[in-house]
């Protein structure tokens, strides 16, 4: 696969790195010639100076063939416009842009951009995640079909304690796929499986019903 | 009419006085309140502090209501990304943009934007004023 990245900042270099070693194509667009050299020492030449949001420079690295753009500046506007510039002038089949404000998700799927990353969730989900006493963690968001997979801690107070999945009457959009308990193994439940105090969920929901589940397993 | 105006810099200042004199409610938005000073003192419009590429901040300076939004940041990408916010997402009935960039412009332009080049119209007239 040819793949372009955008931006040679901590994130463009390591996803510049992570492709190449997967045996990808791949080339880095980026405006600061200090950044550009640094890494054409270190890596050859995989690393294009200019600005990627111009059309004259996706055009003259091929961005035609290219069926990948990443954009990952630190400006949401400039990968905005990298995406769109890729996919309207040069027809790539997929742009994948990441946006450091998370309300910017909706507005660049509308414009076009195919896959958001918002690297503040992602920090804030990790962070969240070491939070003992936080009552869901999204561990995986699934867009396209609107299905998150998260993770939820049934504590001791919880009401869900002691009564089986069936019980808890959820929403059918919302499944239990996997309860791995305090101690022992991880398992499959069914409907007549008895929640126990500790264990740990993990659930496939739709974004809708998971307030629903919450409530179910908290037992609120 | 109501007025949006986002970068306060020389030509944002200029049109937000020559609107305000002409007596539509005009709003200007920066993110550097430094930048108000080129406002005239018989500025009748309000300057507000904000971010135009944030939906909150385009919110509180009312672009649900406004009849007109004009963006003239010096960010050709922040223009974009604001107009097309504008457009998409708060249905403002006209949007205008500027984008220094000549080919972003066309491509913008061709997306359905109301864009201006500063860049062309410029080359254009001192070609014109030479005589060539």
């Amino acid at each position: 696969m040819y793949i372009i990245v955008v931006g040679g900042g901590r994130l463009g270099y390591n996803l510049l790195k992570a492709l190449l070693n997967e045996g990808h194509e791949v080339l880095l667009l980026e405006k600061d010639p200090r950044i550009c050299k640094t890494i054409t020492d270190e890596m050859g030449s995989v690393c294009y100076r200019g600005d990627g949001c111009e059309a004259a420079t996706l055009a003259e690295v091929g961005t035609g063939r290219a069926d990948m753009l990443v954009a990952v500046t630190g400006d949401d506007e400039d990968n905005l416009v990298s995406c769109q510039v890729a996919k309207h002038k040069h027809n790539v089949p997929r742009t994948i842009s990441r946006i450091r404000n998370p309300q910017n998700a909706a507005l660049f799927k509308k414009l076009g951009v195919d896959v958001t990353v918002s690297t503040t969730d992602l920090i804030l989900e990790a962070i969240e995640r070491e939070v003992p006493t936080h009552p869901l963690t999204h561990l995986l968001t699934i867009d396209e079909k609107n299905l998150a997979i998260v993770d939820v801690k049934i504590s001791p107070e919880s009401t869900s304690v002691g009564k089986t999945v069936k019980d808890l009457s959820l929403h059918k959009e919302s499944q239990l796929a996997l309860i791995i308990p305090a101690e022992g193994n991880a398992y499959v439940p069914t409907a007549s499986t008895v929640l126990k105090a500790d264990d740990q969920i993990i659930a496939v929901t739709t974004l809708e019903t998971e307030e629903a589940l919450k409530s179910a397993l908290r037992g609120m | 009419m109501k007025v949006l105006i986002m970068g306060c810099g020389r030509v944002g200042a200029r049109l937000a006085s020559l609107l305000d004199e002409d007596g539509h409610e005009v709003t200007v938005l920066d993110n550097d309140v430094y930048s108000f000073r080129r406002l005239p003192s018989t500025f009748g419009g309000s300057a507000l502090f904000g971010n135009g590429i944030d939906e909150e901040a385009l919110k509180k300076a009312g672009i649900e209501e406004v009849d007109i939004f004009v963006a003239l940041t010096q960010g050709d990408n922040r223009n974009v990304m604001s107009c097309q916010m504008a457009k998409h997402v708060f249905n403002v009935p006209r949007v205008m943009c500027r984008i220094y960039d000549p080919l972003r412009e066309e491509m913008y332009a061709a997306l359905g934007l109301e864009t201006i080049s500063p860049t062309k119209i410029f080359a254009q007239l001192l070609r014109e004023k030479l005589g060539s």
